[in-house]
Formats: structure tokens, C-alpha cells, sequence
């Protein structure tokens, strides 16, 4: 039995993370599961297959559709396949109830037959084709095809999911860096400061200098660059007030959190600075690769450079080393400062970051950005597993953690959960997270 | 015939994969002071754990004076008149040693502490343990044999019968250990039962009426102290005949590697000079606070020197900060392996390869084939005990730990190894171990830096000794064969 137990501990230490989100999703899931009607090319294969199965090439169809770019994709699927299988006499009707009207007048009038009327969930329904044998008897009893309605969960649907890994960009980025300082002993407060501020700082620097709504993608890209460089120096500053004067990082952080928010403030006037190009967006809205958004790529590539150095570089043994035991570290030839000096630099490059994605994403730079951000990164580190005493954690487990935290968000939210529950209910999850990680530690402990 | 204030029956302690205990059994008398002895690892600590409340047996029965008890916390032991006094002092820094004395068990009076009570009574309790200090003295502020007098008067304090010494002399000096001893004659009378775990042997024959030995978890022997010898009681211990305490060997100095001149940091250390050979061990006596390891922290870069240069085969080094040292080739085994040596809660493997890593980049990359592949070579080299590369060092057993610091150092490959108190708190059979790996590396021609307390390993093992004092060289002893334990005290006290 003790045996048991200890194998279930083991399991639950290393995948119970995972397991938590899956569960998540899988509650969501099962949560908003709604019915749902296929469309675009999706629904027109579906509605293509039934009409080659009951009617023959030569019989006469209409196409009609709403002059939407979804519903134009179900016309276009819908009649490339016919027409495929020989099918050639497919009209097409577009746009409202009595533009189907007028073509079913002409139609009556030339006293042509109609076999059969292919539509979406909402075309097919009009009221026009509710009583055509009474209304038009001369163009026949058509038959009416829409695609079949099937159960799917709105969470899982692909839009919700994408929003998902979107909304949680930013806070898994700065994430990155809150692991590797918490990993190393140490704690960032101002992280949620420091967007605000390099937000701003970028879109103030495309304003005066790049050249406002004109400037140019390498101008958009030197300003970013800027504030990122200005708050990897505010992390070196408070790094170096941590390692060579020894204040503990929560003071100099929070002292920084005060003076990043309020030079943000200074910095705008106290405004949203928004003169910035469209083109602007590219980076937190635009999408390259399958439809993922850029900030989403630039996630995961971070990621995954991130879990490479802390597993296969001496830097990362060395992060580790620092946090563990920074005494013995030094006197097996770690440089601790050096090191803590780095996690720090890191965070406040990667919040600076933050900031830029979210200047991007939001079109404007404001110094009301990233209030209580530093909170939810903290929360994605130790709902990942990272231990606050130092020492310990993974990187990938700050991503899920940083999911978890989205996933729950998210989904309250499509369930229509007013936001002070969701705020109550973030939190317990947070506590229990951490109550499950004491476990965890408690059950090793006495092997 | 009155029952024994203590026993033990057929206690089992099972975990998975190691019989930790098996049918021991143990008995104690009241005004006793039984030893217990054994390698680490043979199960003293999983015992006294059990008779301390952190763990509950797996089979046995505990009496106390006639009564079968369940111990199932600490709390409960402590009620039932157990105290532990560990190595590491469970003493609150900031409050006066009369405070820690009644911590938990505070003289109320409307619930409000009566200091002044408090103050009297800790008082007469020091004085009957011989001690002489103010009562209202913080702990921090005490030398290390006052605070364990705070930590004797609190059991005292809690009435208990039976008091539990885990290695109580590791950190003292040689007058502390007189004074300790004079304060478990006081207890004794009073008619305590106690249980004193300690590796000096010396010391278990002063101060012990019996001694029981554990082997693998296993009873492996009781004598009473007037009946067993020294040879005897090593033979219990390992199981097999031991030839001799220190292994031989035909010193072959070679030229002048180490220099250091006119070292100086504060007053702790004080224009210190030495050479020291290839192929030499030289140990640095002298007693606890006399600048030993701070000199070593100096050589090491572990401290920043005021004065003084240090040159290793001619070259002068700078030294300003260990990464430094180990660079050109020194290597330091602290004293304190638990804080300073290792990095407890990560594996064996990560704290083998910390100051190694360098050696398996491959292409900028760590290889974790090539450090599997080095610590596998050094922890069989060294015979170090572990269930796997992923064990985390702090579950190691103190010998075990010290070998794998030593392993982790050894694949650094120094010219220079300085070694801290290396056998402390480390059974007879590891001590030999430990000597026999000093040795091979001296006749590598490597220079070997040692720090001991115990005057005996000392004159045993060092070809030549430094003798320290309040931060000065006070001495020089050229041939150990030839002096004794008197003539180093001489110039350790000078």
C-alpha cells in the first residue's frame, strides 16, 4: 500500500500539471458543449455529398447563400464538387430573402423546375422556401439540403483555442524570465511595471522619432528594441542592487514596480499614446504560420530556446546551483552574482517584451498596462511547479501553469461566470496548486 | 528487581529496499550513559529517530520504566521525558538563553511571562551544569558549548529521564568536551539515562558506562566500557579485524608547490607564511577559532585577503574568488558539507558535476552522457553508496556525503587539495578510505592542505603540521612520527 501510494506521488509530481489541464479542458469542454452548425467549406462537403447521393447530374440545383465570406466559401466548396461529378445545372442565388424571391418569380414565369435548393443553417430556413408549393407551385416540390447540425464544445472550437494561446502570450513570455529568478533564489515584482513602461516607451519612440502613422517597419522595430533595451537595464539595475549591495529582491523590486509604473506615467502624460502605423499590429495581431499569431510563435520559440539553456548550458546548471544553496555554489566556482545578475537582465528584457507584444496587440501604448501582471506571472511559475524557496522548477511547467491560469480564465468566461467569482475562483485554484506541490514535497520527503 | 528506566524490544524499521533496523533491541538504566556506536548508515539515527517520535517502527516494543509506550510524534516523546540534543541546536538566535530555556513551557502568571522566575531558575539549572553565563544573554551571542548547556538545561528544565547526545563533542573543542563530560557527570547524578552517539573513541571510554554497537541495522554487540578495548570495539564495528587506525605509507616530498606569504584577513588571520610541497600532506593544527579555516578560505579565494601573495609553482595567482582558485587548480573540501559542500536537496549527479561542467561541453552544449559517464567512474572509485545518479545528496549518509564531495573533487583533477576537517562525523571504515585516497593523491605528487581536530589523525597522518594560534603560525612540527598530542596542545594554547 505505502508502496502504492508512493508510485502515485511519483506520477502525480511529474505529470500532475498536465493531468490538472487536461482535466480543465476536458471540464470546459463537457461545459460548453453546444450544438453547432457547420460552415464554410466544411458545411458545403457535407451538403455536396448528400445531394450526389439523392440526385441525379442532370437534375437542377440552386446554390443560395448570404454574400458572407463564410457562406460564399460553402457556395464555392458546394459547387466545385458538383460540377466535378458532372453536375451542370447549379444556379447560384446571393444575398437576401428577396433576391431568392425575385429569382423564384423569373423562374416560375419561365416555367422552369427547380429539384432541388442547397443553403446554410440560415439560407435554407428563410421564410421564402417555407411554402413554395403553395406560393410557386410551378417550380416543383424541391428538395431543401443544409448541413447537419452536430454537438461540439465552444472551447474546443479552433477560434476559442487560438484566443487561448493569444491572450496568454504576454504573460508566458515575461514567465520565462520570473522562472529563472525565482529559480535562482530570488523574486520580481516589477515585471507588470515594466510592460506598462516599455509599451510605452515603444510607442513613444515611434511617435517622436520613427515618425508617427509613417513610420517604417525598421523604425517600428529600432523603437521596440529600444524599450526592450531600456528594460533589460532597469533588470540590470535592480539585479545589481540585489547581488553586489545584498538588499533582498523583494524590496529593490518593489521599489522598481513603483518607479517603472510611475516613469510610465511621467513618460505619456498620463495618456494612451496611439499614434502609431496599423502595420504596428503585426506583432501581437498578425499571423504567419497556419494561422498562429506572431506573439504565439515568438512564445513557443522562446520556450523552447528557454528549455534548452536551462537543461543543456552550464548557465542554466549554474541558475539552479544559485538557487539551491548560493554558498556552496560559489564554493564549487559558480560566479552567483554574475548569475543572479543575468536572471534579472532576463526579466526585464522579456517584460520589456511583454510590453512591445502588448503595445502591438492593443495598437497603443498606455501606462495603465500590465497592472497586476506580475501576480499572474507569479501565479503561472508556482502553479507550474517552481519552487518560491529557489533552487527547483521547470521551465516547460511554467508554460502549463501559465495555460492553466488561461484555460481557467477562459473558460469561466464562456460560461458566462461574472469576473469577481472568476477572481475568487483563481485563486483557490492557485492555493490548491501550491497545497498539492507541499504534498508532493512532503510524500518524497519521507519516501 | 525494578524494571529499566529504558527498553527497547525487537524494534524492525523497514524502507523500501533497505532493512533499516533489525530486532534491536536496547536497554538503558537510570543514571546510565550507554554509547552507541556504529558506522553511518548502521542505524543509530533511524533508532534514535524512533525512540525521538519521527518515525514509528514497523514492529517492537518500546517500555519506559515498566510501561509500554507509543511513540507517535515528538511532542509525545517529549512528554514521556525523551530529549534529543542534536549537532545543530534547535536554539531561537534572538532570545535569551533563559527564553529558549522555557520556550513552550513558560512560567504564566495571568498569562503574562514571569521573566524574573524564568531568570532565577535558568540560573541555578546552568550552575548546576557548571556553567557560569547571564541567563539574559542572546543565543547567537553564546559559544557554541554554552548554547548546548542552554539545549542540556532545557530537557532538564522539561524533567525529562532520558536524554538523547547525538554526536554532542563534533563541535567542540577539546576544554568543551572536558566541560560537556562534567555536565553529563551532573546529569548522571541526578539519575538520567542517556544515550550518547559519538565516532571518538577516546571519548567513549571517558564518559561511557556501556557501549552497544549497531552493524547494518543489526545488534552487533554490548560491553560494559571496563570489559572491551579499543581494537575491539572497531572490530564490532566493521565487522572485520582492523590492522591499524592509519594506513602506512613512505612520505616522498618533492619541490616546493604552494607558497603563500604575509597572508592577512582581519584579525583572524595574520601574516601567515607556508610552502608546502608535491607529494606532501601538511596538516594545520591548532584549536577551534584559531584561523585555520579562514587561512583556508583565504587559499581557496572563498575570502578576500587584506595581504599576502600566493603563488602555486612560481606563478603568482590573483585569487579573488573561488571560480578563480578552482581555475588554477585548487580545490577546497569545507567543513560543513551540508551548507557549504553540497547542494542537499539536488541529486548526487547535479552536485558531482557543479564544479565540473566545463569538461562535458560538447560543441558549447552539456553532454549528459559524458557527466553520467564521469560520475559513474568517480562514485565507483570513491565507493560511494547511492540508489541512483538522481538520489538527492541529502539523502545521503554523512560518509557517504563527504565521499561524494570528495568524487566531485577528484574529477577537477587539483594540483592543490585543501581538506576541512574531512572525517568528521565519519565512521572508522570511511576514515580509512578517506586516509588511503589522501595518500594516493600525495604520491601523485598533488600538495595536500589538512585541517583536524583530532590530534591523533593529525600525528597519524600529516608529514609535517602547522600549529595555530588566535590567527598566527605558533609552530612547526617536522616529524609527526616522532611528537605527540602534548606537543601540539603546547603550541596551539602558546
Amino acid at each position: 500500500m505505502p508502496r502504492l501510494n508512493s508510485q502515485l506521488i511519483r506520477v502525480l509530481s511529474e505529470y500532475g500539471m498536465v493531468l490538472m489541464l487536461l482535466l480543465l479542458g476536458l471540464f470546459f469542454s463537457l461545459m460548453t458543449l453546444t450544438e453547432q452548425q457547420p460552415t464554410g467549406e466544411v458545411g458545403g462537403q457535407q451538403v455536396a455529398s448528400a445531394i450526389l447521393a439523392q440526385h441525379s447530374p442532370e437534375a437542377s440545383i440552386w446554390v443560395v447563400t448570404r454574400d458572407l465570406p463564410s457562406d460564399q466559401a460553402f457556395a464555392k466548396t458546394l459547387t466545385r464538387s458538383l460540377e466535378a461529378a458532372g453536375y451542370d445545372r447549379i444556379h447560384p442565388v446571393v444575398g437576401l430573402p428577396r433576391n431568392a424571391r425575385a429569382a423564384l418569380v423569373q423562374w416560375q414565369d419561365q416555367g422552369a423546375k427547380i429539384d432541388a435548393i442547397a443553403g446554410t443553417e440560415v439560407t435554407s430556413s428563410w421564410l421564402v422556401f417555407a411554402d413554395l408549393e403553395t406560393s410557386f407551385p410551378e417550380v416543383g416540390s424541391p428538395r431543401i439540403h443544409r448541413p447537419t447540425p452536430y454537438r461540439w464544445p465552444n472551447f474546443l472550437k479552433r477560434d476559442n483555442l487560438l484566443n487561448i494561446t493569444n491572450q496568454i502570450a504576454v504573460i508566458a513570455i515575461i514567465a520565462i524570465g520570473m522562472t529563472t529568478v525565482i529559480i535562482s533564489g530570488g523574486i520580481d515584482l516589477s515585471v507588470g511595471s515594466l510592460i506598462a513602461f516599455s509599451a510605452v516607451l515603444a510607442c513613444l519612440l515611434i511617435r517622436e522619432v520613427g515618425g508617427a502613422l509613417d513610420a517604417t517597419a525598421i523604425g517600428m522595430t529600432l523603437a521596440c528594441l529600444g524599450a526592450l533595451w531600456a528594460s533589460a537595464a532597469i533588470g540590470g539595475i535592480t539585479g545589481g542592487l540585489i547581488t553586489f549591495f545584498g538588499v533582498p529582491p523583494f524590496i529593490v523590486t518593489l521599489g522598481m514596480m513603483l518607479m517603472a509604473s510611475g516613469a510610465a506615467y511621467l513618460l505619456s502624460g498620463g495618456e494612451s499614446v496611439y499614434q502609431v502605423p496599423d502595420r504596428f499590429v503585426w506583432l501581437g495581431r498578425g499571423t504567419t504560420l497556419g494561422g498562429f499569431p506572431n506573439a504565439v510563435l515568438l512564445m513557443i520559440l522562446l520556450y523552447f530556446l528557454a528549455h534548452f539553456m536551462m537543461g543543456r548550458t552550464r548557465w542554466g546548471r549554474y541558475l539552479y546551483a544559485v538557487g539551491g544553496n548560493a554558498e556552496a555554489a560559489r564554493l564549487s566556482g559558480v560566479p552567483v552574482k554574475r548569475i543572479q545578475l543575468s536572471a534579472y537582465v532576463l526579466s526585464g528584457a522579456l517584460a520589456g517584451l511583454g510590453g512591445v507584444i502588448m503595445a502591438s496587440q492593443l495598437k497603443s501604448g498606455a501606462p495603465t498596462y500590465g497592472q497586476m501582471y506580475e501576480l499572474y506571472v507569479i501565479a503561472a511559475v508556482v502553479v507550474g511547479g517552481t519552487s518560491l524557496s529557489g533552487g527547483e522548477g521547470k521551465i516547460l511547467g511554467t508554460l502549463i501553469g501559465a495555460f492553466i491560469i488561461a484555460v481557467i480564465q477562459n473558460g469561466m468566461n464562456l460560461m458566462n461566470i461574472e469576473p469577481y467569482t472568476q477572481k475568487v475562483i483563481l485563486g483557490l485554484v492557485i492555493l490548491l496548486a501550491v497545497l498539492l506541490d507541499k504534498l508532493k514535497q512532503r510524500g518524497l520527503g519521507r519516501h | 528487581m525494578a524494571s529499566p528506566l529504558l527498553e527497547m524490544r525487537g524494534i524492525d524499521k523497514r524502507y523500501p529496499g533497505v532493512d533499516a533496523l533489525k530486532q534491536v533491541d536496547l536497554t538503558l538504566e537510570a543514571g546510565e550513559v550507554l554509547a552507541l556506536m556504529g558506522e553511518n548508515g548502521a542505524g543509530k539515527s533511524t533508532l534514535m529517530k524512533i525512540l525521538g517520535g519521527a518515525h514509528r517502527p514497523d514492529d517492537g516494543e518500546i517500555r519506559i520504566a515498566g510501561k509500554t509506550v507509543n511513540i507517535a510524534s515528538p511532542q509525545q516523546a517529549r512528554s514521556l521525558g525523551i530529549a534529543m540534543i542534536y549537532q545543530e541546536f534547535n536554539l531561537v538566535p534572538g532570545l535569551s538563553a533563559a527564553e529558549n530555556v522555557f520556550l513552550g513551557q513558560e512560567i504564566l502568571k495571568h498569562s503574562v511571562i514571569q521573566h524574573v522566575a524564568q531568570r532565577e531558575r535558568t540560573t541555578i539549572l546552568l550552575r548546576e551544569l557548571g556553567m557560569d553565563f547571564d541567563p539574559d544573554t542572546p543565543c547567537q551571542r553564546l559559544t557554541i558549548a554554552q548554547q548546548q548547556s542552554v539545549e542540556i538545561a532545557r530537557a532538564l528544565c522539561l524533567e525529562a529521564r532520558i536524554l538523547v547526545l547525538d554526536e554532542p563533542s563534533a563541535v567542540l573543542t577539546t576544554r568543551e568536551v572536558e566541560r560537556l563530560f562534567a555536565i553529563i557527570k551532573q546529569c548522571r547524578k541526578r539519575g538520567l539515562g542517556m544515550i550518547y552517539i559519538g565516532h571518538r573513541l577516546d571519548e567513549i571510554f571517558q564518559v561511557a558506562d556501556r557501549v552497544m554497537v549497531l552493524r547494518d541495522g543489526a545488534h552487533a554487540g554490548c560491553f560494559a566500557i571496563d570489559q572491551c578495548t579499543r581494537e575491539g570495539l572497531i572490530e564490532c564495528m566493521v565487522g572485520r579485524p582492523l590492522d591499524q587506525e592509519f594506513p602506512k605509507r613512505e612520505p616522498r616530498p618533492g619541490a616546493v608547490r604552494l607558497k603563500a606569504t604575509g597572508l592577512s584577513r582581519g584579525t583572524v588571520v595574520q601574516g601567515v607564511s607556508l610552502k608546502a610541497r608535491g607529494g606532501e600532506i601538511l596538516a594545520l593544527a591548532g584549536l577551534m577559532g584559531a584561523g585555520r579555516t579562514e587561512l583556508a578560505r583565504l587559499l581557496f579565494g572563498a575570502d578576500r585577503r587584506d595581504a599576502g601573495t600566493i603563488e602555486l609553482d612560481g606563478q603568482p595567482l590573483s585569487l579573488n574568488s573561488p571560480a578563480e582558485a578552482i581555475a588554477s587548480g585548487i580545490g577546497l573540501l569545507t567543513e560543513d558539507r551540508k551548507l557549504q559542500g553540497l547542494i542537499l536537496q539536488h541529486s548526487s549527479r547535479d552536485n558531482f558535476g557543479l564544479p565540473n561542467l566545463d569538461q562535458y561541453l560538447r560543441k558549447g552544449m552539456l553532454s549528459g552522457q559524458a557527466e553520467q559517464a564521469s560520475f559513474e567512474t568517480y562514485v565507483q572509485a570513491m565507493r560511494v553508496k547511492l540508489t541512483g545518479p538522481q538520489q538527492p545528496a541529502g539523502h545521503l549518509s554523512g560518509g557517504n556525503q563527504q565521499k561524494l564531495v570528495m568524487a566531485k573533487w577528484l574529477a577537477r583533477h587539483c594540483e592543490v587539495l585543501i581538506f576541512d576537517e574531512p572525517t568528521r562525523g565519519i565512521d572508522v571504515g570511511a576514515k580509512y578510505e578517506i586516509y588511503q585516497l589522501m595518500h594516493t593523491l600525495a604520491d601523485e605528487g598533488k600538495v595536500i592542505l589538512m585541517i583536524s581536530s583530532e590530534l591523533p589523525e593529525v600525528l597519524g597522518i600529516a608529514d609535517r603540521i602547522l600549529v595555530m594560534h588566535e590567527g598566527r603560525l605558533t609552530g612547526e612540527i617536522t616529524h609527526p612520527a616522532e611528537s605527540s598530542q602534548q606537543a601540539i596542545m603546547e603550541l596551539a594554547v602558546a
